[in-house]
């Protein structure tokens, strides 16, 4: 098995005093926990800090695992057959660092040893599923591969690779959250089996921005098709559409495309929002620029006649 | 190894857990269940019967909840108050995201 050096991982000394590894935890805790923290990365590292913690919080196990001498972190190694006699029943193959002091609960003891046939519930796991938004739209299957601990029939920690397929609904949003009854860790002694949850993120997409079941997109306007109305191609998730676009659009402006959102899996489809965006082209021939001489003598607009205004009711 | 298909359950507001379930899904008791509704951390769809039931996003609720219990060895009215400021962050991070889906994003 891999050694994992716990003093390392909490950053304190190894004859740390109980005290000290509780405030290092606490503090590494506080950055990385899953729940409170924001580092993409937090997850990871807070199961390496609570594992380490879990080993050395425990005086038995603190004992245990210094007797296991010290190694380079991530080096191979087997602890020795009087570690073995002591702590164990010498099998340590397909055994993780972390498995081998679980099972050390309160010094010799390991599950279904001693308890006789007390009932333990398997282990619920959480796992974050990443889909695009055009899966999220028609549904999907992700294939979730994971390893789990399980006891084998002497109660020993044996980690073990699981694969499932699950259907993700169409309309599934960011957030959501779906529980996979009895997909977890084995029960042990007549316990239910642990559930798996599943925690769906739909990534970010390059069109359109997901607001529950309702999605948004910028919809570029040239300034004649703003001022005289077009009808223009626009993109939907499912296919291009054709969108009215009424005369004198304002930038900002929102045309609603009813039900080309996301589905809901109860009821009915979110809607799209087309946010009207108006794009002034740069004038590159004499051509447009004489156009644009023309529309200026011809025009009474003045895009700047709300200062004066402002300026008169403020005095 | 051949995969295996899993059904899922959504965790919305359709589907309902009662208080029992709860204890048995989550590893909470009764008592630590009972004080996260007291404290407003979680509320049944029935507050006045005497049978709660719980809508299904209790259940990530109560989970979150049994973790920071655990990890930061806190007291009951203390994970309710994280709860109830996770809560609002999530809010605020919701507001923020139907506000930035509904600007102009484009450029120039």
């Amino acid at each position: 098995m891999k050694y994992k050096d716990y003093y390392a991982i909490l950053g304190v000394h190894r004859n740390a005093s109980r005290e000290d590894i509780k405030k290092a935890y606490r503090k590494l805790a506080h950055k990385f926990h899953p729940d409170v923290s924001k580092d993409p990365a937090g997850e990871e590292k807070f199961k390496e800090v609570a594992e380490a913690y879990e080993t050395l919080k425990s005086p038995e196990k603190r004992a245990a695992y210094d007797q296991l001498g010290t190694h380079p972190p991530g080096q191979d190694f087997r602890p020795s057959p009087e570690w073995g006699k002591q702590f164990g029943d010498g099998e340590f193959e397909g055994v993780d660092l972390a498995d081998l002091f679980a099972g050390l609960a309160g010094g010799r003891h390991r599950p279904g040893q001693g308890t006789g046939q007390f009932r333990m519930p398997g282990q619920d796991y959480e796992v974050t599923a990443h889909i695009s938004l055009e899966e999220a739209y028609r549904g999907t299957e992700v294939e979730l591969n994971l390893t789990m601990p399980e006891h084998d029939e002497e109660g020993v920690f044996r980690r073990l690779p699981r694969t499932f397929k699950v259907r993700i609904p169409r309309g599934a949003t960011n957030g959501q959250r779906l529980r996979l009854p009895g997909r977890g860790g084995k029960g042990f002694h007549g316990g239910r089996d642990g559930d798996l949850y599943l925690n769906v993120v739909v990534q970010p997409h390059p069109l359109f921005r997901v607001n529950g079941h309702d999605l948004y997109f910028d919809l570029p306007l040239a300034p004649w098709e703003a001022v005289l109305g077009a009808t223009v191609e626009v993109p939907t998730l499912n296919g291009p559409v054709h969108l009215k676009v009424p005369q004198n659009a304002r930038a900002g402006q929102q045309l609603r495309l009813a039900k080309r959102g996301l589905p809901r899996p109860q009821g009915a489809e979110g809607d799209l929002y087309a946010i009207l965006h108006i794009v002034v082209p740069a004038a590159s021939s004499e051509r447009e620029r004489e156009l644009f001489r023309e529309l200026a003598q011809g025009s009474t607009f003045n895009p700047r006649g709300r200062f004066q205004e402002e300026l008169k009711s403020g005095s | 190894m051949e995969a295996e298909h899993a059904e899922a359950q959504w965790l919305t507001a359709e589907c309902e857990f009662s208080l029992t379930e709860l204890v048995e899904l989550s590893g909470s008791s009764v008592e630590e269940l009972r004080e996260l509704v007291e404290y407003g951390a979680i509320t049944p769809v029935n507050p006045e019967s005497l049978q709660w039931v719980f809508p299904g996003q209790c259940l990530p609720t109560i989970r979150a909840a049994c973790r920071l219990r655990v990890s930061f060895d806190l007291e009951p009215h203390g994970v309710a108050l994280v709860i109830s400021l996770l809560d609002r962050i999530h809010d605020l991070e919701a507001q923020i995201g139907r506000l930035r889906a509904s600007e102009i994003q484009a450029q120039g």
